[in-house]
């Protein structure tokens, strides 16, 4: 069974298009089929599809897809093998460099050169990127040495070098505390995980078992405010942050190392939904999108990282799904469902996508929350539906499904999403007073 | 290096000066070596600065800068025909936001006038906002100077270096001279001699290009009447989507230290913000500040409202070469063959082409036989700016040689085979690449190009691929895990 | 390894307290466990049945899920990605991963392939967790 196909043919005109053979586009490419699309191309700018998890060997995926505890690379093989056998054609080394409004893909390849295809649908599947030094603007020198940890991911991971000896890590993202234990587990020195926010931004799980467990720090509040070395990194300067997250520099001090890595966020690929004019929400960083993934061009879908940072694949994957057979539906003419109640985030509440839900279908609505709540915790959508859970994070995307019978009586509605504790939404309900 | 071998001249330093010395005297049948300190030309001074050949009319024609400085925007305006780095003339718009700076701009307008500085025009408000709808509605009027561009600075040298490299001139990187042999009184006509670490350069003439170590240069041999004082300048690029905020280079009335923060596109469409001014001590301070910043912001608002710091994909400093005669430095010294070319502040960037020149009649006077090569070629192939290309350019190109089908860097379009240009061009440091070809320079700052950026020089550099270093000794980027393979497990195929 | 985040009570024949963070939902539940000579006598602060079983086990029998690279001999990248094929023992990570290194794989490989078999003397075989392809000319073994 071969994992890696490379199409050298390219037909000229494709039902279903998608940009990015990752976690979203591999489940795209075979919900598109399932759901009838025959011709169906998939791109890929690495030398094989899989896309971030071909370097995120660690486990924890795959818990929703197959209920089952995988690592990244096995769970990409599964969709790989299923893309396959499917019959879609996978270019791999290839680069989606435009689409136009009329859906003709612009892309290249040393396999097919500079060239152009139709397409019925197009799902941009292109992942994120890593927030960089500039971006969360750390002064100081510009030595060799500090890099974002999904860089020294892939070096470590794919190709078996290091990124240093002694490392220090600036924020705590999943991907900068999964990197702090495959350091240590390669013989790095890692001298401690440095958080801006009181409250860890990755997984609670990765934080015990990637730093306590080897007994690695985390500073909580604090941040790098400052970068050493003229050639490589000699050192850097940290200091504890107050309420407004300014720096108390009375209360710095200095760390000799020789790497920095980041692990400061990751921001939604965008440069094609750019390019299109696509409508985008400031929150995410993606498209806005109705409940089906489809942006504010018709016949181009959004889903995965490109469209909102998830922290599970398996989430990613179920997005995809529905972006893949919706795009597959546009392709093939079907009707399209109506979207007719929009959801806005409320109290609490960071973002939400979709940004349109249909009273036609069962959807699932993701949100971030903006603070932790630590307890009973109330989730609403406006008033059609209401759920206690037993904390949130920002760290955790909430999802809730709703249907069609939970939906009918708000057409026409904005629904807000709010997260409060239990505690404070009694209050509310108690006065009477649930809206603002 | 042969003991006895004497070369015509040696250029100390490969920035802007030298590498347009270097060039200018490629066209003689002469034996001339280009000394760089570090891993590659133009990564000094050069590399971190506005990126613009002024329009001319700032610097005052009673002093050797003022007068350099338009034959030298003329020279760059040619070099880009012949050797096809990038320059954009998108002209200078030169702001008053008060009565006082009327007067000033006016002023400053009438001195380029005086030095020929042609199509200077005085705008009224309306005519300035009308050209810039984002400039704030403070402004009062501007003066505009169509004669300024833009260009990548780094860019540029390095292909007039590449020029002269292929004129015959020899280019040596990571060659910092750390002596120079004191004269020997028994033997006037003796050459010079100076040495680098692993070398020693015996030559008849020697010019002192060397940016901030100029004066160090001078010491070393036993001329130094100068000190060069570094005034570091900070730069903030902004992101893609703030292309076309502003379609010409926005200048404030300037103050008595400095032109004062510039607002400018680049010639790859991005939008820089700087720089500061500020004296330092140490030649290698390229630290950037969270004053700097402020600063450079706070400025910048005040002519466009619409540029914030949450725009920034990179940011950087860089240090002035100042001499504390406030001018250039130029001409022989005491020491027969020692010539200067120190001080070469803004703006030396811009005079650098008509400053080789100058350089070029000086070496003569001083007893240097000029005989034109009859196969001297003022040209060179164009480097492909694949992205800039139309599709059919594109796909012709892609047909020819599948290597511009194969993309390396996604922010900024760059393709394997100009990856492979540069370095066929002298490239061998990460951040040498990535200042030919952009290769990093976009959003993502290099988290997808790295890694086939140091594959693609390990194997033309035939190293391992941890000796790549970002910029040359000391910088490495990797490191080799400590285990080797002790066992093999064999599974059969 | 470091050492559990605990919070023992020293007084010997007592209970000894222990804490744990609990991992299963973003609640993050802090967990404390009484022991008495090295039984689990007690599990507090759960919100839940499946910490309270987290708790115990973490405090008897911590395991971990285990991935790391080896060596890869005629593939498309010079790393093949493998994993514990069952949890760990806490304290045996670092010895089955090091026991690992210097580790050569040739291609081809398949998904589940056994590459090392009872690693550390844990009695735990470690798998590969990616397909390579057999190359139409595999490089020589070096």
């Amino acid at each position: 069974m071969p994992v890696t196909a490379a199409t050298r043919h390219l037909d000229d005109r494709y039902q279903v298009t998608i940009v990015g053979a990752g976690p979203a586009g591999l489940a795209a490419a075979v919900a598109a089929r399932e759901q009838g699309a025959e011709r169906i191309l998939l791109v890929d700018r690495d030398a094989e599809p899989g896309g971030i998890l071909r370097q995120c060997i660690h486990s924890g995926f795959g818990l929703q897809a197959f209920s089952e505890d995988v690592t990244g690379p096995e769970y990409a093989h599964r969709f790989v093998e299923r893309v396959l056998e499917r019959d879609v054609d996978v270019l791999t080394d290839a680069y989606v460099t435009d689409v136009s409004r009329d859906l003709r893909v612009k892309l290249m390849s040393p396999s097919t050169g500079v060239t152009s295809v139709e397409t019925g649908g197009v799902v941009l599947s292109t992942g994120a990127r890593e927030r960089t030094r500039a971006q969360i603007r750390i002064p100081g020198e510009r030595p060799a040495g500090v890099m974002t940890a999904g860089l020294a991911q892939k070096m470590v991971n794919l190709h078996g070098y290091l990124p240093g000896q002694r490392v220090v890590i600036l924020g705590s993202g999943d991907i900068g505390l999964i990197m702090a234990r495959r350091l240590i587990l390669e013989g790095v020195e890692v001298l401690g995980v440095f958080e801006l926010l009181p409250h860890p931004s990755g997984l609670g799980r990765n934080v015990v078992q990637c730093l306590d467990d080897f007994g690695i720090p985390l500073h909580l509040s604090t941040t790098v405010i400052d970068i050493h070395g003229h050639d490589r990194v000699e050192r850097v300067t940290v200091a504890p942050v107050d309420e407004e997250r300014r720096p108390l520099t009375d209360q710095a001090w200095d760390i000799p190392c020789d790497t920095v890595l980041l692990s400061v966020g990751l921001i939604p690929d965008g440069e094609l939904a750019r390019q299109l004019h696509l409508s985008l929400d400031q929150r995410t960083g993606g498209p806005v999108v109705t409940s089906t993934y489809e942006t504010s061009l018709p016949g181009v879908f959004s889903a995965g990282n490109n469209l909102h940072i998830n922290d599970l694949a398996d989430w990613v994957s179920q997005e995809a799904n529905v972006a893949g057979a919706a795009a597959a539906d546009v392709a093939l003419g079907r009707v399209r469902a109506r979207q007719d109640v929009a959801v806005t985030p409320g109290t609490n509440v960071r973002y939400v996508v979709p940004h349109t839900l249909s009273t036609d279908l069962t959807q699932t609505v993701s949100f971030r929350v903006k603070e932790p709540i630590y307890g009973d915790t109330i989730l609403r959508v406006g008033e059609a539906h209401r759920r206690k859970v037993r904390a949130v994070v920002p760290a955790e995307m909430v999802t809730i499904k709703l249907g069609p019978k939970v939906l009918e009586s708000f057409a026409g509605e904005t629904l807000r999403v709010d997260a409060i504790p239990a505690a404070a939404a009694d209050d509310l309900a108690a006065a009477g007073d649930d809206e603002q | 290096m042969g003991q006895g071998h004497v070369h015509d001249v040696v250029i100390i330093g490969g920035g802007a000066t030298g590498a347009t010395l270097a060039r200018a005297l490629s066209r003689f049948d002469l034996d001339v070596v280009l000394l760089e300190a570090t891993a590659e030309v133009a990564f000094g001074v050069s590399k971190a600065n506005s990126g613009i050949v002024h329009s001319a009319m700032h610097a005052s024609p009673d002093t050797l800068k003022g007068r350099l400085e338009y034959p030298g925007n003329l020279g760059w305006r040619t070099l880009h025909e012949e050797l096809g780095f990038g320059l954009n003339p998108v002209g200078e718009v030169l702001v008053a936001l008060d009565d006082q700076q009327l007067t000033k701009i006016e002023t400053i307008r009438q001195q380029g006038v005086r030095k020929g500085v042609p199509g200077t025009e005085p705008w009224t408000a309306e005519r300035t906002l009308d050209a810039q709808p984002n400039l704030s509605r403070e402004v009062k009027g501007a003066v505009w100077a169509p004669t300024a561009c833009v260009f990548n600075p780094y860019e540029a040298v390095m292909l007039v270096a590449d020029a002269a490299r292929r004129n015959g001139v020899r280019i040596e990187v990571e060659q910092p001279v750390i002596a120079i042999d004191p004269p020997t009184p028994d033997d006037a006509g003796a050459p010079l001699v100076l040495h680098t670490p692993t070398a020693a350069w015996r030559t008849r003439f020697a010019v002192n290009a060397a940016g901030l170590f100029a004066d160090d240069m001078a010491e070393l041999a036993g001329v130094r009447d100068f000190t060069i004082l570094p005034r570091k300048g900070e730069e903030y690029l902004l992101d893609k989507r703030l292309s076309g905020v502003v379609t010409s280079i926005i200048f404030p009335c300037p103050t008595p230290v400095s032109k004062g923060t510039l607002v400018n596109p680049t010639v790859d469409g991005t939008i820089m913000v700087g720089p500061t001014a500020q004296t330092v001590d140490d030649k290698y301070d390229t630290t950037t500040s969270e004053a700097g910043a402020a600063q450079v912001f706070s400025n910048a608002r005040k002519l466009v409202p619409a540029i914030s710091d949450r725009d920034v994909i990179a940011e950087f400093a860089g240090l002035r070469p100042v001499s504390d005669t406030e001018d250039f430095i130029v001409g022989p010294t005491e020491r027969p063959g020692f010539i200067n070319a120190a001080g070469i502040q803004s703006p030396g960037l811009t005079g650098a082409p008509a400053l080789a020149d100058m350089l070029v009649d000086i070496l003569a006077d001083e007893g240097l036989a000029l005989t034109e090569k009859a196969d001297w070629d003022p040209t060179a192939p164009h480097p492909v700016k694949f992205a800039q290309l139309s599709t059919d350019q594109q796909r012709d190109l892609a047909a020819r040689d599948p290597r511009y089908a194969q993309l390396v860097c996604r922010c900024e379009i760059v393709t394997e085979a100009e990856i492979r240009d540069a370095l066929e061009r002298g490239a061998h440091t990460l951040d040498g690449l990535k200042f030919r070809t952009r290769a990093g320079m976009g959003r993502c700052q290099g988290g997808f190009c790295t890694w086939p950026c140091m594959q693609l020089l390990a194997e033309h550099l035939d190293v391992p691929i941890t000796e790549v270093t970002k910029r040359g000794r000391g910088t490495w980027l990797i490191r080799e895990r400590e285990d080797q393979p002790v066992a093999t497990t064999s599974t059969g195929g | 390894m470091g050492e559990h985040r605990h919070t023992a009570t020293i007084d010997a024949g007592e209970s000894d307290t222990f804490a744990y963070l609990c991992t299963g939902c973003p609640l993050g539940c802090r967990l404390e466990v009484d022991v008495v000579d090295g039984d689990v006598i007690e599990v507090r602060g759960f919100s839940c049945k499946k910490g309270e079983r987290y708790g115990a086990q973490e405090h008897t029998d911590p395991r971990r899920a285990v991935s790391t690279t080896v060596w890869l001999v005629g593939g498309p990248v010079e790393r093949l990605p493998v994993r514990a094929a069952e949890p760990v023992p806490k304290d045996a990570v670092l010895s089955l991963v090091r026991e690992l290194h210097g580790l050569e794989v040739h291609a081809p490989v398949e998904v589940g392939q056994t590459i090392a078999t009872d690693v550390a003397g844990t009695g735990i075989d470690v798998i590969a967790t990616r397909a390579v392809q057999p190359k139409e000319q595999l490089p020589v073994a070096g």
